[in-house]
């Protein structure tokens, strides 16, 4: 507004004088120019002052209809949904020195129980579609000056004919809590079973086939070879794959409200110096290592039942697993002479068949609240020490565990519960425990599997 | 087991047949798609009128079916985020994984209501994209078998032409029907309700009803009983006819506040199959004007 009006006043400051016609005419054009840009100008300004008036009234109006997105909705940009797992509790427990499940050789790196207030692992996930063949997923799981990639891997979407591979690091498909990360488990603690056989879940590095049936009835198969670093096999320096895994699973729906899913799992896993801590038979800490092949067996069961199907009021879960696991190989214990032990670095045959079961419900009797009960029992079965069956102890003792917990959901993200275990897990000790947990998961958290 | 595999993955081929498998997600796109498709589709509805789309399990025979279908047909809009992935993921089939034309979001194709200002999860369970439960205007219906129609007979071209007239004759039929469930429900206009969770902000919309109240204090979360009666002193005030809720919907918050209120509580059949009259999409929308209009009396 300001320029046009400028230019005409310093046109005509520069034409002071010569009041000619043709300078009058210059002046009518320029008085021209000018009405048509004001005129322009004001038609602009009341165009945005209108635009400004919609765009207040839309966005007072939440109900306004948006444009469908083309993006994928749940995340609208290309981010990968990352999803963070607050996982902490209160244990109140006997202070026992040196948890281990009697008659059984120690799983892998156990983090105890500490007494009191703590935090679990702390998990960090991403996934997302990596291309239109792949699909990645990562998880992280952080404890204090520990962090440890629980799973990193790839799954292929574009194979076709029921057929994925995955590769990476990741959680066995075998029997049926290993897939599941603690905070999907439905008590506050391992079941003795998995305690015994992997520690927390048999996690691999290498690849995995999967393949679903075209049929009505649900077939899956499986086989996996990796790394088998994780117990019961033991890190290696070599090419090829240290430990094998193959399941299979059936399933289906009886009617509208029951569910179910079955199977059958096997490992076979290679352990070189596999270490492991006993008590020996003059009751001092013995150091083992068992080298050899073991080879695991796990049956699968789960059953869901809701009304109709519909699982937000009320529903039920069944689920149990069975193992046997063969051992065979040597076994040496390190000498401990020195501390008063029985062991005395002798290394001779070492075989071992064991098995064990737990069987869990856990019933949703309103929204928001469940109920639980766990049954673990482990078998020591046969165990051979060899020569060593001079320093170390055979027991037929059977451990045994019955839980009961109580947990209440204000919402899908949130979890709150009570557990109380009596632990015969130890020949020597039977415990009361009590667990106050809470499990809360921030972002984007992705479905679980049935 | 390695030969076993081979020999299933050979057998395959001959295990194909005629008709398309549909798999949908709600019963309303299963009842489109048998619309639609005719005899050239197998539907399989995944879940029932009586079970809460938001919570569904991934159980292993709806893996089995994901595994054999040729289409599809979902809502979208995360009303299947608790379940159709693992579905997608663990069934193994290319020919359906999201941007494949094999998969098929009923919510792409309309506009969606109520899209939140602020994602927070101190929101409730909201869905970031907006209100997916469109099927309950009939108009988003002919939206969306428009869209199916095209997406049928781009997937399946040798019976495109069967599919097209199948559509266009249910888009004639649903357009009649659209006029008259209109002519009916202009008493309903204006009308005051109540609803349990926002699964009918469409149908509201679209009868030009006024929704006063939730019975949810935000969605997806049980109502307590404090909060009911908070609900009810603000219905004094404005007082609805009505309290909706969908036929899956715990009836306990609805019926209480309804005696308390004095109005009817009306378990709509929100889908096909949640009531016996609402066998189809049409004794869907004809058995809830029904329903409305005898509250509106």
């Amino acid at each position: 507004m300001l320029r046009p009006a400028l230019l005409a006043a310093a046109l005509a400051a520069a034409f002071p004088a010569h009041a000619d016609t043709e300078l009058d005419t210059l002046r009518a054009e320029l008085q021209e120019l000018k009405a048509a840009y004001e005129a322009r100008i004001q038609a602009l300004e009341s165009r945005l002052q209108q635009a400004e008036s919609a765009a207040t009234t839309e966005a007072s109006l939440p109900s306004a209809p948006v444009p469908p997105t083309e993006s994928r909705a749940d995340t609208g940009s290309f981010n990968p949904d990352i999803s963070l797992i607050l996982q902490g509790r209160y244990a109140h427990l006997d202070d026992v020195e040196h948890r281990a499940i009697s008659g059984f050789l120690p799983a892998g790196h156990d983090h105890g129980l500490p007494r009191g207030f703590s935090l679990d692992h702390t998990e960090l996930v991403m996934s997302a579609s990596v291309d239109p063949y792949f699909n990645g997923y990562f998880n992280l799981a952080l404890v204090d000056e520990e962090v440890a990639i629980e799973e990193a891997w790839f799954q292929t979407t574009s194979l076709g004919h029921g057929a994925s591979l995955k590769g990476g690091r990741f959680l066995s498909g075998l029997g049926y809590q290993n897939e599941q990360h603690p905070h999907a488990w439905d008590f506050a603690d391992n079941n003795l079973m998995y305690r015994a056989l992997f520690g927390e879940a048999y996690g691999n590095d290498g690849v995995q086939l999967k393949w679903v049936a075209p049929t009505e009835l649900f077939i899956e198969l499986g086989a996996e070879a990796g790394r088998g670093a994780g117990f019961p096999g033991t890190d290696r320096n070599a090419n090829g794959a240290g430990s094998y895994a193959m399941f299979g699973h059936l399933g289906g729906d009886v009617g509208v409200s029951s569910s179910w899913r079955a199977g059958l799992s096997y490992l076979h896993a290679k352990a070189d110096e596999r270490d492991g801590e006993l008590e020996d038979l003059n009751d001092v800490e013995a150091e083992t290592l068992f080298s050899g092949k073991s080879k695991t067996w796990v049956a699968d069961f789960v059953w869901k039942w809701a009304p109709d199907g519909n699982a937000r009021e009320r529903n039920f879960k069944l689920a149990g697993e069975y193992f046997r696991r063969s051992e065979r190989g040597s076994l040496l214990c390190e000498d401990n002479l020195d501390q008063g032990g029985a062991c005395d670095g002798t290394e001779d045959a070492y075989r071992s068949r064991q098995s064990g079961y737990y069987v869990q419900g856990v019933y949703q009797f309103m929204p928001r609240w469940r109920t639980g009960y766990r049954y673990d029992r482990l078998d020591p079965g046969s165990v051979d020490f060899g020569l060593n069956s001079a320093s170390l102890a055979v027991t037929d003792y059977k451990p045994t565990r019955h839980s009961l917990m109580l947990d209440y959901s204000p919402s899908e993200f949130s979890r709150l519960r009570l557990q109380v275990s009596k632990d015969e897990s130890m020949e020597s000790v039977s415990e009361n425990q009590w667990f106050v947990q809470y499990v809360h998961s921030l972002g984007a958290h992705g479905a679980h599997k049935f | 087991m390695k030969r076993l595999l081979a020999s299933f993955l050979l057998w395959l081929p001959l295990g194909a047949h005629a008709a398309l498998n549909v798999f949908a997600c709600e019963p309303e796109w299963a009842a489109l798609a048998r619309e639609i498709g005719g005899d050239d589709v197998r539907v399989y509805a995944a879940t029932t009128a009586r079970q809460d789309p938001h919570r569904i399990e991934a159980r292993p025979s709806l893996i089995a079916q994901m595994r054999r279908a040729d289409l599809v047909v979902c809502t979208g809009a995360g009303l299947e985020a608790g379940w159709l992935p693992v579905l997608l993921r663990e069934a193994g089939n290319a020919r359906v994984q999201p941007g494949r034309p094999g998969y098929f979001e009923a919510t792409r194709f309309v506009s969606l209501l109520e899209k939140p200002a602020r994602l927070d999860r101190a929101e409730g369970d909201v869905h970031a994209a907006g209100n997916p439960h469109i099927h309950t205007d009939p108009r988003n219906l002919a939206k969306v078998g428009a869209a199916l129609t095209t997406r049928l007979a781009e997937i399946d071209p040798q019976h495109a032409a069967a599919h097209r007239a199948r559509g266009e004759a249910f888009d004639a039929r649903w357009q009649a029907a659209i006029a008259r469930w209109e002519a009916r429900a202009v008493p309903l206009k204006g009308m005051p309700v109540a609803v349990q969770h926002p699964s009918f902000s469409y149908l509201i919309g679209w009868l030009g009803m006024v929704e006063v109240a939730t019975l949810e204090p935000r969605p997806g979360v049980e109502p307590s009983v404090g909060h009911l009666a908070q609900v009810a002193a603000r219905l004094q005030a404005t007082p609805a006819r009505a309290v909706l809720r969908a036929a899956y919907q715990s009836p306990r918050p609805a019926d209480w506040l309804a005696a308390r209120a004095g109005i009817p509580a009306l378990a709509l059949p929100y889908t096909v199959g949640g009531s016996a009259r609402a066998g189809d999409l049409f004794g869907l929308f004809d058995d809830t004007l029904d329903q409305l209009l005898s509250a509106a009396r």
